[in-house]
C-alpha cells in the first residue's frame, strides 16, 4: 500500500483518534502524572514523588476498602453477572420466544433507566421509614436496611443491572446454536438438563469468557450506583476503591479537594485493571477473535 | 416405535402447545422479576396519587406531584430552578453525544473492520484496554481539562467528555456491524470503480443503518441519563440536567416527598419508556453488536 492509502485510512480514523486522544488518553496520562503531585482545589503542580503512594500504604481505610472491593466485584460477578445472567438466558430461551422476550425486556429496563432514577427506586424500597416498600410489607416501623446490610445492598443493586448484559449475550449465543445438535441430542433421548450441560454450555463458552472478563473490569471500577444508594456508607463500610478515590477528590469530606491523592488512588485501579486485562487476554485467548481482514484493496 | 416416541418429544419442546415445563419456567421467571416490576409500578402509583397504602397501592388520584411542571414545587426555596431549561439541557446532552459518537464511530469502525494497516490489532486491543480505565481515572483530569478549556459547568463540556469516553465502545460496536457485511458486496462496488469512500458511503452505510440506529438510541440514552459527569462538573442551576434536579431533591429533602420524586423520575423515564416500546430491537442489537466481531 502506498502513502496515499495510509493517508486515507488516517483521515477516516482522524475524528476517532482526535476524540479519544483529547478526552480519553490525555486525561488517563494526566491522572497518572497528577498522582505524583499534591494538587488540591488550587490546581498547582507540586511534585511530591511517591508521597501519595506511601500515604496509601499507611491509610487505615485502605485494607477495609480493598476487602469491600473484592467482595463486591467477585460477589456481584459470580452471583449475578455470570450465574444469574446465564440462568435468565437459559430459561428465557427455553420457553416460547414471545414470552422469553417479555422477560428479557423487564430485566433490561434497569440497565437503561437513568442511574439517578434507579437510585430513587431503591432508596424507596430500602427506606428506613415505614413508607418504604420492604418496611410496609414486613410492617416494620423502622429498619435501616442500607446501614444494616451495606454489602448485600451494593451487590444486589448492581447485580440486577449486571445480570442483564450476560442474559442478552448468552441468550443470543444460545439462539444461534444450530438446532441440529439439539435435535440430535433429543433423538438420543437427552433430557433438558443434559442438553444444557452437554451442548448449550460448551457451545457458549466464548461468550461466557467474554462476559467474565468484561464484567470483572466493569465491576472493579464502577461506583455510581453505590454512590447513589449507600453513598459508600455507613461510614466507609460499602466504599469501594474507585468510590474512595472519587470521595477524596471531589466530595471534600476532609475539607479540601485532594486531587493528587485521588489521582494516585485511581492509578492503582488502572494498574489492577491492566493486569486483569492481560490475565484474561491470555487465559481466554481473545486474540483469536481479532481476525485479519480477508482482502485488501484501497 | 423408537422414532415415533421421540418425534412427540421434539414437537412438544419446540412449542407446539404449552407444556408443564414452560408453565413452571414462566412462574419462576415471574417470581424473580416481580421486584423489578414493583419498582417501576411505584413510579406510576406514587406520582399520580397523594397517598400510598402498603407502600405501593394508590389511595386516590392527584396531579399534585406533577406540580413541578407548572410551578416551583418548593415555595420555601424561591431560587429553585424551573424545569424547562433543565429539560432542554438534558435533551442537548443526549443529542450532542449522539451526533459525535455516531459520526466518529461509523468512520472509525469501518476502517478497523475492513482495512489492513500496521497498528490495527493494537487499536483493537486498545479499545478493550481503554475499558480498564475507569471513569474515575478520567474524572479528575477531565475536571482539569474542562477547567482549562473554560468548559467546566457547561453542558457542552459534558457532551465532549461523555462522547470521548464513549467513542472506543462505539467503534467496537460499529466494527461488529461492518464485520457482518459480506465482502462480496464491497468488492463488487470497488471492482465497478468506486473509491473506498464511495463504497463506504453508498454501499456500506445503507446496510449498517440498523447499527447506526442502535448506536444512536444507545448514545442518546447514555447522554440523557448521565450521572457522574453531570453531578461532578455541573454545579450551577444553568448547567443542571434532570439528574441534578433529582439528586438535589434527594439530598435536600431526602425522605419528605416521595410523590414528587416519583413524578420527576417518571418524567425523566419518558424517553426510556418510549424507546423500550418502539425500538427495543435496536437496543438488543447494540449489546450484541459489541461482541459480534469475529466470534
Amino acid at each position: 500500500m502506498g502513502r496515499s492509502a495510509y493517508l486515507k485510512i488516517f483521515l477516516f480514523l482522524l475524528p476517532a483518534i482526535l476524540f479519544t486522544v483529547i478526552f480519553f488518553i490525555t486525561p488517563a496520562v494526566m491522572t497518572t502524572i497528577m498522582g505524583f503531585t499534591n494538587m488540591d482545589y488550587r490546581f498547582q503542580w507540586n511534585f511530591v514523588g511517591l508521597y501519595n503512594y506511601f500515604k496509601m500504604l499507611i491509610d487505615p481505610l485502605a485494607p477495609k476498602i480493598i476487602l469491600t472491593n473484592f467482595v463486591y466485584t467477585f460477589g456481584t460477578l459470580l452471583i449475578f453477572n455470570v450465574t444469574f445472567g446465564l440462568i435468565l438466558a437459559i430459561l428465557t430461551t427455553s420457553i416460547r420466544e414471545k414470552n422469553g422476550i417479555f422477560f428479557r425486556t423487564i430485566w433490561l429496563l434497569p440497565r437503561f433507566t437513568p442511574p439517578v432514577v434507579y437510585g430513587v427506586i431503591w432508596l424507596w424500597i430500602l427506606s428506613p421509614m415505614k413508607e418504604g416498600l420492604l418496611n410496609s410489607f414486613l410492617r416494620y416501623d423502622y429498619m435501616p436496611w442500607i446501614s444494616k446490610f451495606p454489602w448485600q445492598v451494593i451487590i444486589i443493586t448492581n447485580g440486577i443491572i449486571g445480570a442483564s448484559m450476560g442474559m442478552v449475550i448468552f441468550a443470543s449465543a444460545i439462539k444461534s446454536i444450530s438446532k441440529d445438535y439439539l435435535w440430535a441430542a433429543r433423538v438420543d433421548g437427552a433430557t433438558w438438563l443434559q442438553e444444557i450441560g452437554y451442548i448449550v454450555l460448551p457451545m457458549i463458552r466464548w461468550p461466557l469468557a467474554f462476559i467474565t472478563a468484561y464484567q470483572t473490569l466493569s465491576l472493579l471500577t464502577s461506583y455510581e450506583y453505590i454512590l447513589l444508594i449507600t453513598e459508600g456508607g455507613p461510614y466507609f463500610k460499602s466504599t469501594v476503591w474507585s468510590l474512595y478515590s472519587y470521595k477524596v477528590a471531589f466530595s471534600s469530606y476532609a475539607g479540601t479537594y485532594e486531587f493528587g491523592y485521588g489521582a494516585a488512588l485511581a492509578t492503582i485501579l488502572v494498574i489492577v485493571g491492566i493486569i486483569a486485562s492481560i490475565f484474561y487476554w491470555r487465559i481466554f485467548k481473545f486474540k483469536e477473535m481479532m481476525e485479519e481482514p480477508k482482502i485488501e484493496i484501497v | 416405535m423408537f422414532k415415533k416416541s421421540n418425534n412427540k418429544i421434539i414437537k412438544n419442546r419446540s412449542g407446539g402447545k404449552i407444556n408443564l415445563r414452560e408453565v413452571g419456567i414462566i412462574i419462576f421467571l415471574t417470581i424473580i422479576s416481580i421486584g423489578i416490576v414493583m419498582g417501576y409500578l411505584w413510579l406510576f402509583a406514587g406520582s399520580f396519587s397523594g397517598e400510598l397504602v402498603y407502600g405501593i397501592v394508590p389511595k386516590n388520584f392527584s396531579l399534585k406531584n406533577w406540580r413541578f411542571l407548572w410551578e416551583n414545587p418548593f415555595p420555601e426555596n424561591p431560587d429553585w430552578p424551573n424545569i424547562w431549561p433543565i429539560l432542554f439541557n438534558t435533551l442537548y446532552l443526549g443529542s450532542g453525544v449522539t451526533l459525535i459518537v455516531v459520526t466518529v464511530s461509523t468512520l472509525g469502525g469501518y476502517v478497523i473492520s475492513r482495512m489492513k494497516f500496521p497498528g490495527r490489532s493494537f487499536l483493537l486491543a486498545s479499545t478493550l484496554v481503554l475499558h480498564a480505565f475507569p471513569a474515575i481515572t478520567l474524572l479528575i483530569a477531565l475536571y482539569y481539562i474542562l477547567k482549562t478549556l473554560n468548559l467546566l459547568d457547561t453542558i457542552t463540556g459534558v457532551v465532549l467528555a461523555k462522547a470521548g469516553f464513549f467513542t472506543p465502545f462505539g467503534i467496537w460496536v460499529m466494527k461488529g456491524f461492518f464485520d457482518g457485511i459480506s465482502w462480496d458486496m464491497e468488492m463488487s462496488a470497488l471492482i465497478d470503480g468506486a473509491t473506498r469512500f464511495q463504497a463506504w458511503h453508498k454501499v456500506m452505510l445503507p446496510i449498517v443503518k440498523p447499527g447506526i440506529a442502535a448506536i444512536s438510541i444507545f448514545s442518546f440514552l447514555m447522554g440523557w441519563s448521565e450521572y457522574i459527569f453531570v453531578i461532578t462538573f455541573n454545579r450551577s442551576y444553568s448547567s443542571w440536567t434532570l439528574t441534578s434536579y433529582i439528586s438535589a431533591i434527594v439530598s435536600d429533602y431526602r425522605f419528605s416527598d416521595y410523590g414528587l420524586l416519583a413524578a420527576v423520575s417518571l418524567f425523566y423515564m419518558i424517553p426510556v419508556i418510549l424507546f423500550f416500546i418502539f425500538t427495543q430491537k435496536y437496543l438488543m442489537e447494540i449489546t450484541l453488536g459489541g461482541i459480534k466481531g469475529g466470534r
